[in-house]
């Protein structure tokens, strides 16, 4: 079951999950205790911007910055499938 | 090529203080004097680095009997690997936690045998759960995240709900709870292990509402009895395919149980690379994909979600590595399993447990 992420959700990374580059395979990785995610260049940018500070609105606005067309939904569906995954967490 | 592997489960020591009838070892440990030395180690986790893998599991037996732990940490760390220290936590002092946390363990994995004091220590065979709840808490301090891991078997299911409660107590994130596999300790042990159908049905409800009632705060992990389901489990996602093992002695496996199929040529690190021997050996290439199953795999379209099921197990009970799994309902061995199920469930006579020692 998919958690319902919004807009105004400050997401952070778990304890215990660490962020890193894999040169091997070429890209960006989430390492927990469970296993490995193999990012594309668009969720290791959002990841990249869970600080516990931004909201999901916030990150939208700073990859809007960069890339062209990000949808604040599409990122909260991110989030909400990387909350699935116990990659991060969300304070209300 | 086969895909790069993401995890290296490193069984460092077979020796352990506690002595499980389920233990995942093979019933042949490796002594100390045939262990891999400290350089060889570090060898092994730069040739894994290399070919890909992303975590390190650092297990046993009981890895803190090896001195050079630390050291062993330490390098884990430095090639960015995520590293998990699999411990029964008898040894695990506060100070000594502190030291390995600071060299780079990211993670602690925790064996908890039952609920209570009593019913754990019957199984590990030494009393040790106090030291596991005092373990607990150093990871907690440390700030650590912690997962709890229980085998189940017909000595301590029915305590579930205990279990559950006991991994709350002691702040754990994660708890598997992992029905006993029957390969090796655990196979000499199934008829005193095997639960029974009722015991299984009063737990799969405990189970389910524990999940929904601590969804968020305590992740809970279900591996199902796979003797009493219809269909196998995809063991290890796949031969060859995400893991390798590698044992004391520096044999290179593609599940840890794999040493069971006696058919199989196994290689060993002080004679080739992890790269080649992942890559190339006959034995990580056994079973790889689809092309070695014969009917009724081989047509069946459930081969993507189990591929096949477990090999030891397909060896263990056919004698047939490349047979399907005899727990799935199409194979013409389930019999066998239902057999096993009908004899030793409620064994007429139960054995004694046959505890877990180097012979």
């Amino acid at each position: 079951m998919t958690p319902v992420i919004a807009l105004e959700d400050v997401p952070h990374i778990r304890r215990g999950v660490k962020c890193a580059y894999d040169q091997i395979r070429d890209a960006h990785v989430v390492l927990f205790p469970e296993g490995v995610l193999v990012l594309n260049e668009t969720a290791a940018s959002v990841v990249g911007l869970c600080d516990g500070v931004r909201s999901v609105g916030d990150i939208a606005l700073s990859l809007g910055d960069v890339y062209a067309g990000v949808r604040p939904e599409d990122v909260a569906e991110l989030v909400a499938r990387l909350v699935e995954r116990r990659v991060v967490d969300v304070d209300g | 090529m086969a895909e790069a592997p993401f995890g290296l489960l490193a069984e460092l020591t077979h020796r352990c203080p506690l002595q499980c009838g389920y233990c995942s070892n093979p019933v042949e440990l490796v002594r100390r004097d045939a262990e891999l030395p400290t350089e060889d180690w570090l060898s092994v986790f730069d040739q894994a680095r290399s070919l890909g893998c992303l975590q390190i599991h650092l297990s046993g037996g009981e890895p803190l009997l090896r001195g050079d732990l630390p050291e062993l940490v330490t390098h884990a760390n430095s090639l960015g690997c995520y590293v998990n220290l699999v411990t029964s936590g008898v040894g695990l002092s506060r100070d000594r936690l502190r030291d390995l946390a600071s060299r780079g363990v990211d993670h602690v994995q925790l064996s908890l045998q039952d609920a209570t004091r009593t019913g754990n220590d019957r199984i590990a065979g030494i009393k040790a759960f106090d030291r596991k709840v005092e373990a607990a808490a150093f990871v907690r301090e440390e700030g650590l995240p912690l997962t709890v891991n229980t085998v189940l078997h017909r000595q301590n299911l029915d305590n579930v709900a205990g279990i559950i409660a006991m991994a709350e107590e002691m702040g754990a994130e994660r708890l598997e709870l992992a029905n006993t596999q029957y390969y090796g300790w655990a196979l000499r042990n199934r008829a005193v292990l095997l639960p029974t159908r009722e015991q299984l049905a009063h737990a799969d409800p405990i189970v389910t509402a524990a999940q929904e009632r601590l969804r968020g705060r305590m992740e809970i992990v279900y591996v199902i009895a796979d003797y009493h389901e219809a269909h196998p489990k995809p063991c290890m996602y796949g031969w060859g395919a995400r893991q390798l093992t590698v044992a004391p002695n520096g044999d290179v496996l593609p599940c840890p149980a794999a040493s069971v199929i006696t058919s199989l040529r196994i290689e060993n690190v002080r004679d080739s690379s992890l790269h080649d021997i992942w890559h190339d050996s006959p034995s990580f290439n056994a079973f790889r994909g689809f092309e070695w199953m014969k009917d009724p795999c081989r047509s069946c379209p459930r081969k993507e979600i189990d591929f096949g099921g477990c090999r030891c197990q397909a060896f263990q009970l056919t004698g047939d590595a490349a047979a399907t799994d005899p727990v799935c309902s199409l194979s013409p061995e389930r019999s066998t399993v239902d057999l096993v199920l009908a004899t030793e469930m409620t064994p007429a006579e139960v054995p004694a447990m046959a505890m877990r020692k180097m012979s």
